[in-house]
């Protein structure tokens, strides 16, 4: 188990919390990645763990973008913790129920569904909250170095 | 972040239709691909070979136009093999049991070959 990643200025771990509001349209998921590329190397990510966390931070705004009904925007939050890190994200609208989106592993190809298979083979840990008024809130963490 | 699409028909036996993509393929780049590919089944071009040599990302929206053009062909007894050596995408291709259903080749040689 490797030690929580510092900042050169060893005293200061890089702890704490990120957010990013990207407007709800696909051109912008895009941004969502660079983000969390950024991020996950700043964290000393391997390539395969930055590879991961872009597809799974697009996968979940894609679904927000596809099947949240009235939201202008997505709100993604990143949480580092040691060698963990939280992305959540938030559709603000009236959500979609993930948990119905291809919950098992895939019996014969599908066009839709794969999103959330991928978010869940790619995670360490994924939960979804699912509320008619408030929205979808997808928090899925990944534990770097393992 | 844009996607690159062009086709070509190689000089062959095989009669494949290569389609050559360059770029990144999400929800946004997604629909460019899906047209190219639906134009040439419609024209019927029905031996496809995808390749995604230069292809540097790819996600679920991009797996299910793969997905849909290979049905399509399907119906008319054709096929769609891919190109790609990138460990990345064939990760995914992987993770999702897609490799059971599209032939993925090392290069384009092998993928026409194979039709």
């Amino acid at each position: 188990m490797r030690e929580p990643v510092t900042s050169p200025d060893a005293s200061r771990t890089l702890d704490g919390q990120l957010q990013l509001r990207i407007p709800s349209r696909a051109e912008w998921v895009s941004v969502a990645r660079l983000a969390v590329a950024g991020i996950a190397h700043r964290i000393e990510a391997t390539i395969d763990e930055v590879e991961d966390l872009k597809l799974a931070v697009a996968e979940a705004c894609t679904n927000c973008i596809q099947h949240a009904q009235g939201n202008q925007e997505v709100l993604i939050t990143f949480e580092i913790a040691g060698r963990r890190l939280t992305m959540v994200v938030e559709d603000g609208g009236k959500g979609f129920d993930g948990r119905a989106l291809a919950p098992e592993p895939l019996g014969e190809p599908k066009v839709g569904g794969l999103g959330v298979f991928l978010i869940r083979s790619l995670m360490d840990e994924v939960d979804y909250d699912f509320d008619p008024l408030t929205g979808t809130k997808l928090t899925m963490t990944k534990v770097l170095g393992q | 972040m844009d996607i690159k699409v062009s086709v070509r028909e190689p000089n062959g036996k095989s009669g494949a239709t290569v389609v050559d993509l360059n770029g990144e393929i999400d929800v946004y780049t997604s629909p460019k691909v899906k047209e190219t590919i639906s134009e040439l089944i419609d024209q019927e071009h029905y031996r496809l070979v995808i390749n995604l040599e230069n292809v540097r990302y790819i996600d679920s929206t991009g797996l299910g136009v793969l997905i849909g053009g290979l049905k399509r062909v399907r119906e008319h007894s054709g096929t769609v093999n891919l190109v790609c050596s990138n460990p990345q995408i064939k990760k995914i291709f992987d993770i999702t049991g897609l490799v059971k259903i599209f032939g993925i080749f090392d290069n384009e040689k092998a993928a026409c070959e194979s039709l």
